[in-house]
């Protein structure tokens, strides 16, 4: 993209009065081309997916899909700048990430600044620091756990809730996550997920697997020093010496 | 008066430890072979009557006398005047039945170990007193701070409501300005009804009716379509009288939780009305069960479940309750009218 190109943004809240006054400042900026306006996070990931703007202005408590989900579901990634009115957790995220967010209610000032920041940033990208997976496990208050998974599946969005999630497999570069004996695909390594699981709830129990506690049946022997995890329907997850180790930590001895 | 006395249970208990050590002490006192049963306990059992009441006492002075703050000499010095004194009157009551009795002589020989006895009894109720002061303490530590955090949760204005209002006051005012002015009056409204709620006890129930109506104004601007309003208040909730901002939690809750989750809003709805003496107040709303999970856990329901709890004991209820897409909060407590 050239230096005098308008920059095509997207704006997402879902207060009327919140994208009006977006709209206002951003009109008298001039060189940004507002391309969508959303009302909801649903709507941002289809008008990103679509639209392919170079700037997302972001709220993050809105209907349906919050602004960390918003983030994890649009491909390519594009500049965001969140628009927040008070989230202390989050606030310390966006700095920790080199983010920038705007706080309700900012001036005109301010929001120059940060399409100052976002065009640098689109002239020279960076590599990111934090996937946003991340970012939102950051951004989260501290003892919360995940509490629901979104994955992209062309232009369909699945919303998993925890307790639904039977495991999750490790494969190169994504994870599979099970779930009613279907299977979605993301693009977020094992570890990462691991961190934002409740640890009380799902257990590593193998360099690739992931598992909801409460889906093993039994657990059998397989060969001399390794086991299979037996769950309520029927798959067999394979685990490790140190996986077992971990297991028997959570559930007891009598595993 | 002592906090025994408050309690038969516990003063129960306190009159059998006594009987059981009268009976040692008898026992004890048979041990140079000088007395029978009978003899040995008819100077034992009103010995011990007599300092289970003077071991009663210290409960006085300990709390004149504070461990920490009052100095040591002036402890030892008052307290072991004390043991002294109590540990003499034993004695003489002792020597007093031996007289009474005819039986001095049998005595004589353990009167030196008794004042012993007298004095450790005495000095061992003067540390148990303490202790006893120290678990009150604790409790009231504990009570007190309960109540600092209820004022404080009561006072609180949620930061996010506020600067999303300053938000939409900022976006109205080159748009509407008026209703950019009508939105700071409303704003300003509110806020001045909440301050010094939290030194209130109690307020009428229209004041505090008030206050969600105010709050409601308020979001509905921000909202606009979004949010519908109906309430259905009975004119005889008007003077019953309740804990401030005890309807507040559940207002922003239903706003937060409720219409702010769904993509064309929904309705708030608020009922009232006194049933046998209580007042019933139902909040109800739409919202999204596949919500995004709030990034803060409310501590609403709790906070409103403890206060009335405090207030009110078993006499008031919070039920909650979600089917498919309307939620429900109902409270019940007593209403008590006329002033707080």
């Amino acid at each position: 993209m050239n230096q005098t190109a308008k920059l095509r943004a997207i704006l997402v809240d879902d207060e009327e009065l919140a994208r009006q006054i977006l709209r206002e400042y951003l009109g008298r900026a001039g060189d940004v081309e507002i391309v969508a306006e959303c009302a909801n996070g649903f709507e941002a990931v289809k008008a990103a997916g679509e639209l392919r703007p170079d700037l997302l202005f972001l709220d993050i408590q809105m209907p349906k899909l919050d602004g960390f989900e918003v983030l994890e579901l649009i491909d390519p990634p594009v500049a965001v700048i969140f628009v927040t009115a008070y989230d202390q957790y989050a606030m310390k995220a966006f700095d920790a990430a080199a983010v920038d967010y705007l706080l309700k209610p900012f001036s005109t000032d301010r929001l120059a600044q940060a399409l100052e920041r976002a065009r640098a940033l689109l002239r020279d990208p960076q590599p990111r620091p934090l996937q946003a997976a991340e970012l939102a496990a950051a951004a989260r208050p501290p003892g919360q756990a995940l509490q629901r998974v979104v994955v992209k599946d062309g232009t369909k969005v699945h919303i998993i809730p925890i307790a639904k999630l039977d495991y999750v497999e490790a494969q190169d570069d994504y994870i599979a996550l099970h779930s009613e004996k279907k299977h979605y695909l993301k693009q977020q390594t094992i570890t990462s997920i691991e961190q934002q699981l409740d640890p009380a709830r799902f257990a590593r129990i193998h360099r690739s697997y992931i598992v909801n506690l409460e889906r093993i049946a039994r657990i059998e022997p397989y060969t001399k020093d390794s086991r299979v995890a037996v769950l309520q329907d029927g798959s067999q997850l394979p685990v490790s010496r140190s996986g077992y180790v971990r297991l028997k930590e959570l559930l007891g001895e009598n595993v | 008066m002592h906090p025994i006395f408050r309690n038969t249970s516990r003063l129960g208990a306190y009159f059998a430890l006594w009987t059981i050590l009268a009976l040692l002490l008898g026992a004890w006192m048979r041990l140079p072979g000088d007395l029978t049963w009978s003899q040995s306990m008819s100077v034992a059992v009103p010995l011990c009557l007599f300092y289970a009441f003077a071991c009663l006492t210290p409960w006085y002075l300990c709390r004149v006398f504070p461990l920490g703050t009052a100095s040591i000499s002036r402890l030892v010095i008052n307290h072991l005047g004390a043991a002294i004194l109590a540990a003499a009157l034993w004695i003489g009551l002792a020597r007093l039945a031996g007289l009474a009795l005819d039986l001095d002589p049998q005595l004589a020989p353990v009167i030196p170990q008794l004042v012993v006895v007298g004095l450790l009894l005495y000095l061992l109720s003067v540390a148990l007193h303490y202790a006893l002061l120290a678990v009150e303490a604790s409790r009231e530590a504990a009570l007190q701070a309960r109540d600092a955090e209820l004022r404080a949760l009561k006072s609180q204005v949620n930061p996010h409501f506020l600067f999303n209002c300053l938000n939409s006051i900022s976006a109205l005012t080159s748009a509407d300005p008026a209703r950019a002015r009508d939105m700071c009056v409303l704003l300003s409204d509110f806020l001045r009804k909440t301050l010094g709620l939290g030194e209130r006890a109690s307020i009428p129930w229209r004041e505090e009716l008030e206050l969600a109506r105010t709050y409601l104004e308020v979001e509905q601007v921000r909202f606009g379509a979004r949010l519908q309003i109906e309430m259905q208040v009975d004119e005889a909730c008007a003077e019953c009288q309740v804990p401030p901002l005890v309807l507040q939690p559940l207002i922003e809750n239903a706003i937060k939780h409720g219409i702010a989750t769904m993509v064309d809003g929904g309705t708030v709805r608020l009922e009232g009305r006194v049933e046998n003496g209580n007042l019933a107040v139902r909040v109800e709303n739409n919202f999204d069960p596949e919500a995004p999970a709030p990034r803060r856990h409310g501590l609403g329901l709790r906070n409103v479940r403890n206060r009335l709890e405090t207030r009110f004991g078993h006499a008031a209820s919070l039920r909650v309750a979600a089917d498919d897409n309307r939620f429900s909060a109902e409270m019940v407590f007593p209403c008590h009218r006329g002033s707080s």
